[in-house]
């Protein structure tokens, strides 16, 4: 038994015809193409949602394993006989459960926008390109294809590039979103020659295909991708990696995380959906999509992914402490979270109770993106409402808007892991995986968690704590707390975030589609909980209350706090290498060189012939006498040639 | 009777030839230089009418062509003096070196 | 279907053009003649496609045949095949497009509108030539009104860049004249493809001259080191006149080099194979560095037409089916996303009378459609999904990546590699010239796209997302004729 092939393919296509709507007749429809937006992603939500049911309790499992269906293929484009890019959908739960995510979170925010945006001059431009982007997740996550998915890649990047500029005005705003775009094209240039290496190397591009053939030792394929090699490393290790590379931009790692924490120049809402729940994660969903190849024939690379995971985790961790906008320290946060999900992946086994880490990974990935949305959801409201980023221009907000307060406070001690709201769950899967992998990511892990605890509290603090509540009458208070279409997402998702940790993932989402139970070992918990509430104390006492201590703390910590806060001149060295390397000494000398040397050299040769020429044309004088003399000098030349010497 | 050699009508002609060509490259004046033309056309007449005759004194083609050759002369002298009348209009001369406006 | 009827509307426009006398109806004029070629187009397209379903399999179909000059064993041969038909429905496409963009032409508008087609009529004769004498002869009638158009009707230093082109364009020409001779010498006295296709040339031939035919239409299609005219004939050209020049010319260039270079030579093809790539990685990456430093939105599109018809150039060179398949599709697209910009360009400079992107800015809010043609034009030379310029160019690398050994592998690399750099380029002159706040005040006056141009646009529009959501039809046109190249070399 099969699914329903049109009703996923209206998934998909729904978001896309009201791109196209909204695109072309946008103007005319003003304030109702909101409305029709909405419309549309809650029907293809409700589409989606019930995919997952039939997927996950009617067609999905055969013989106690989660199958990966392709309902659909199309031959889209065909290079050789074997590699063909084909247009498809496929089914297995990962998949499944994007699907949901995506369609719900993008729903959240498209009602939430009809507030926040409301009276926008391109508002329904906004939501054209809300749909734009929706589509390209969702073709994203279905795809059947290596290539369909970077197709689909390369229109998230560019719906995020849209979406990022769209106060376009703004010069800040402009300059992040190219790059944004710019950041992640390089990655995707990894991506790209990853794939080709793959294909290649597998003959297909087909993900079943691709899978199957790379994972067994005694295929001939696989044996061929290993036996070639470049630079001491194997061709799959390199197709791996190289992969990897485009997952790390998509994702923020680090070092191509540059873009993320300035792509919080897009509009709010738009933070929510791309940012923190959907787009960010596609790196960890390609890791996740390809996690047999990984794990089965090529650990060193998923090494490689836990370190780069772990690490990210702990540096954007640092880096959020100091910073003062709000967003950004969201984007850290965010930074931090999926570079959680990565190292999970990354410590992870492939059957069985080793998969712990893979379905932790997962997990989180689906609880963060209820939390992170829900905390940008908030956050979205206090901008709204105070019209800056700056925490210093908020505090003691609680008063003034008590439900944006509560669904905050509850995103927070989701993030912080304390029981019993999501994140507690989905971290804690993490953690044991990693404990029982690998003791240093674990160290660090731990560390991290804390650190999360403390900074979001410190925003949480800072936000509605911190100051005297803003007296009334103050000129802020005209719209209070924001329209009944903001606070909705913001209950729902508040629910969300309290009751996902109670899903027994492991029945639905492994790395083998088995069965794997969640398991909880109170012990193991106390390590993690206390460091989370040692964190929220800690930034109960700083924050709670204005007080020097936060200051003090900064200067006895001068040298780590003030790089912390430069976000340890990455920024700066990208620069360099751009503007000053890239630019002065490849841009400016191939345009010099091409005006003064290439072209220089046409033009001598058009000089040389014209200089040649006006050295001859003397002859011409226009002195018939002359021309005569010359007549008979060649004739008797000619007759001396002719009689005497040939 | 007693004929003239060949060579005393060939050095006539010769000497009438290069005549020409040296009044063709030194005079300045367009009419002296066209006379000058006449003369080498008639000198190439005379040779032809000469091999004709000593060569092959039984065909008329040297002779015809001599004929062509007048004829062609008299229509050219007819064009030349008329260019030569135009220059002397927009000119006010006709010293050849005045008109040498055909240049580069 | 009668191929000489795509050179008698072009021909009968003409005509109609000279008789004529009020500009109005002479753009008419062009306009209908246009439309009625693409609609001829098309049907040849279609007809051709019915005729391949029903299982025609000559190599050219609807041929025609007629003795010119047969002592020179010179005629009138005629015949299309997938890849003719590619670029002449190009070809109609952004003639269509050019003629409406020149609607307001009203400076010797007949000279104006009879040189367009002119041009035109020589690109259609090019494409259906399959006598390498008369195919020559159509190719200089596209060059000649190309220095007429560009030194009466241009911009800035126009005289110096009108003969530049012309100049290099006919230099290029009178090498592939060289070889054309070579071959019909060495051929047994034919000028005729299929023949010389079946004649085999001796390998010393061929060595001696692929390089003159190569190269020579390597110059129209702007291969490094002798791509110099493109900067300056684009940016000094009229509008309609660049696109013309990106969209049809540089395709004949790249027409050329596959089907008179490969097809014809297919040994010394392979003999000269990685000097090719060598050359095409040179201005893929080259190009696309110097374009970074432009300051002229024509500079920067036709620095960025250098760096993709290096694509083109490394398609053919890596000779696989796959490869020469993204080098068909890479013309097809470049042509139109080429004339899409330079048609974007060429609104707006008639607007804000700038092309320096340092003194455009904020276009976005007083122009708004000019600058989403703009958009989409920059979106499809980066590469982006859904338009024809991703399809192209992941076929190209598709093809590049089946030759396994390190010097394919690195040059492929290196040609992926600018895809990060046109990004950077493109995003740098979109986002300097659109967006951002209005830089001078005059900008809040002016208007945005009138209907040709809008019709016009939307023409361009639709025609790269057809084939950016459906290369199959254009792929499937191609690749039987790819592989019949590519059979040539004995792979």
């Amino acid at each position: 038994m099969m699914p329903d092939t049109i009703l996923i393919a209206l998934i998909p296509i729904i978001p896309f015809l009201c791109f196209l709507l909204l695109g072309l007749t946008g103007k005319k429809l003003g304030a109702f193409s909101g409305l029709l937006g909405t419309a549309s992603m809650a029907v293809s939500a409700g589409f989606a949602a019930l995919t997952a049911y039939q997927y996950f309790f009617h067609v999905g499992k055969i013989d106690g394993v989660f199958q990966k269906m392709v309902v659909f293929n199309y031959h889209w484009l065909q290079f050789t006989p074997e590699i063909s890019i084909n247009m498809g959908m496929l089914l297995d739960p990962i998949s499944v459960m994007m699907l949901v995510v995506v369609t719900f979170v993008s729903l959240m925010v498209h009602i939430y926008s009809l507030g926040y945006m409301k009276g926008e001059e391109r508002f329904s431009v906004f939501y054209s390109f809300l749909s734009l982007f929706t589509f390209s997740m969702l073709g994203l996550v279905l795809s059947a294809n290596l290539f369909q998915t970077y197709i689909f890649w390369e229109l998230v990047g560019v719906s995020s590039f849209l979406l990022i500029g769209f106060y376009y005005t703004k010069p800040s705003a402009v300059s992040a979103s190219k790059k944004a775009f710019i950041v992640t094209r390089f990655a995707d240039l990894g991506f790209l020659i990853g794939i080709l290496i793959l294909g290649f190397n597998a003959k297909t591009l087909d993900f079943g295909l691709l899978i199957e053939r790379l994972i067994h030792v005694e295929s001939p394929y696989l044996q061929t991708a290993i036996a070639s090699s470049f630079m001491g490393v194997s061709a799959l290790t390199w197709g791996l990696l190289l992969i990897f590379v485009g997952g790390a931009g998509k994702s923020a790692m680090f070092p191509l995380h540059v873009w993320l924490p300035d792509a919080m120049e897009g509009p709010t809402p738009v933070s929510a959906l791309i940012h923190a729940a959907t787009m960010v994660v596609a790196g960890v969903f390609l890791v996740a999509r390809l996690f047999p190849i990984f794990i089965l024939s090529c650990p060193v690379a998923l090494d490689v992914v836990a370190y780069v995971g772990i690490f990210s985790s702990l540096f954007a961790a640092i880096i959020a402490c100091t910073q003062t906008d709000i967003k950004r320290v969201l984007a850290y946060s965010t930074m931090s979270q999926i570079g959680y999900m990565m190292f999970a992946l990354g410590v992870s086994g492939y059957e069985g109770e080793a998969g712990l880490g893979y379905m932790g990974s997962m997990f989180h990935l689906f609880t963060h993106a209820m939390f992170k949305a829900l905390l940008f959801l908030g956050a979205g409201s206090v901008i709204h409402y105070i019209h800056s980023n700056e925490m210093k221009d908020m505090g003691g907000l609680r008063k003034a808007m008590p439900i944006t307060h509560i669904t905050f406070l509850i995103a927070c001690l989701a993030i912080a892991g304390i029981p019993p709201f999501a994140g507690f769950f989905s971290k804690e899967e993490i953690l044991a995986a990693a404990f029982h992998k690998n003791p240093v990511i674990f160290y660090v892990g731990l560390i991290t968690a804390a650190m999360t605890a403390f900074y979001m509290f410190r925003l949480y603090f800072s936000i509605f704590w911190n100051k005297p509540t803003p007296s009334a009458g103050h000129d802020h208070h005209h719209h209070g707390e924001g329209p009944f279409t903001m606070m909705l997402p913001l209950f729902i998702l508040a629910l969300c975030s309290i009751s996902v940790g109670f899903i027994p993932f492991g029945q639905f989402v492994t790395a083998d589609g088995q069965f794997l139970a969640n398991e909880f070992h109170p012990m193991f918990s106390i390590a993690p909980v206390s460091l989370a509430l040692g964190g929220i104390f800690l930034a109960m006492l700083f924050y709670k209350n204005a007080n020097e201590l936060p200051a003090k703390l900064a200067v006895s910590m001068s040298v780590l706090y003030a790089s912390a806060y430069r976000k340890f001149y990455i920024d700066e060295v990208y620069l360099f290498v751009t503007k000053r390397l890239i630019f002065n000494l490849l841009g400016r000398p191939a345009a010099w060189f091409d005006r003064t040397i290439v072209d220089g050299l046409m033009n001598l040769i058009g000089g040389l012939t014209s200089g040649f020429a006006e050295m001859i044309r003397g002859l011409q004088s226009g002195k018939v006498q002359s021309y005569a003399i010359w007549f008979f000098a060649g004739v008797l030349g000619f007759a001396v040639l002719f009689i005497y010497l040939w | 009777m007693h004929e003239i050699p060949i060579n005393h009508i060939l050095f006539l002609s010769t000497a009438l030839f290069f005549i020409g060509v040296y009044g063709f490259l030194s005079r300045k004046n367009m009419i002296t230089m066209l006379m000058a033309v006449e003369l080498i056309l008639n000198a190439v007449n005379i040779n032809f009418v000469a091999f004709n005759k000593y060569l092959f004194p039984g065909k008329l083609d040297g002779l015809f062509f001599t004929i062509f050759i007048i004829a062609i002369a008299a229509a050219e002298a007819a064009v030349a003096i008329a260019i030569i009348i135009n220059l002397y209009r927009s000119h006010k001369s006709i010293d050849v070196d005045e008109v040498n406006d055909m240049k580069y | 279907m009668n191929l000489t009827l795509l050179l008698l509307v072009p021909l009968s426009t003409a005509l109609g053009i000279i008789l004529l006398r009020d500009v109005k109806h002479i753009r008419l004029m062009a306009a209908i003649g246009s439309i009625c070629q693409l609609g001829l187009a098309i049907k040849l397209l279609l007809a051709y496609q019915t005729a391949r379903l029903l299982g025609d399999t000559s190599q050219m179909l609807f041929q025609f045949k007629y003795a010119w000059y047969p002592s020179l064993g010179i005629q009138w041969h005629f015949g299309v095949d997938g890849i003719s038909i590619a670029m002449i429905l190009l070809t109609a496409i952004v003639v269509v497009a050019g003629i409406l963009f020149s609607w307001k032409m009203s400076f010797q508008g007949k000279e104006f509108f009879l040189l367009l087609v002119l041009l035109s009529m020589g690109a259609y004769g090019f494409f259906i030539s399959l006598d390498l004498f008369s195919l020559f002869f159509f190719l200089e009638l596209a060059v000649i009104p190309k220095y007429l158009l560009i030194a009466i009707w241009g911009s800035g230093k126009k005289e110096y860049s009108a003969t530049k082109l012309a100049l290099m364009l006919m230099g290029g020409s009178a090498l592939v004249l060289v070889g054309f001779l070579g071959m019909y010498e060495y051929a047994g006295k034919t000028f005729d493809m299929l023949q010389l296709a079946q004649a085999h040339l001796p390998l010393e031939v061929q060595k001696l001259l692929f390089p003159f035919v190569f190269m020579g239409f390597g110059v129209f299609t702007a291969i490094f080191p002798f791509h110099t005219w493109a900067p300056d004939g684009h940016s000094s050209a009229p509008t309609a006149a660049s696109m013309f020049l990106a969209g049809i010319s540089m395709k004949l260039g790249g027409y050329g080099a596959l089907r008179m270079a490969v097809y014809l030579m297919p040994e010394a093809a392979q003999y000269y194979s990685p000097l090719i790539i060598i050359l095409a990685s040179i201005a893929i990456l080259y190009g696309a560095f110097a374009t970074m430093m432009q300051k002229d939105l024509k500079y920067i599109n036709a620095y960025s037409s250098v760096s993709h018809c290096g694509f083109v150039i490394l398609g053919i060179g890596m000779l696989t089916r796959t490869s020469v398949t993204g080098a068909v599709l890479q013309m097809f697209s470049h042509g139109l996303m080429t004339a899409l910009f330079f048609a974007a360009i060429g609104m707006l400079y008639e607007r804000s009378h700038t092309r320096q992107i340092g003194e455009l800015g904020g276009l976005m809010k007083t122009m708004p459609f000019i600058s989403c043609v703009m958009f989409i034009a920059g979106l499809c030379s980066l590469g982006l999904p859904g338009f024809s310029g991703f399809v192209a160019e992941m076929t190209v690398f598709m093809g590049s990546w089946e030759n396994a050994d390190t010097f394919h592998r690195v040059a492929t690399i290196i040609a992926c590699a600018s895809i990060v750099v046109t990004a950077v380029y493109i995003l740098r002159a979109l986002g300097a010239s659109l967006l951002g706040p209005i830089k001078n005040e005059h900008f809040n006056h002016l208007a945005d796209a009138t209907w040709n141009e809008k019709i016009a646009s939307a023409l361009l529009i639709v025609s790269i997302m057809a084939l950016g959501f459906a290369p199959f039809w254009l792929n499937n046109l191609i690749t039987p004729d790819a592989t019949l190249i590519i059979h040539a070399l004995g792979k």
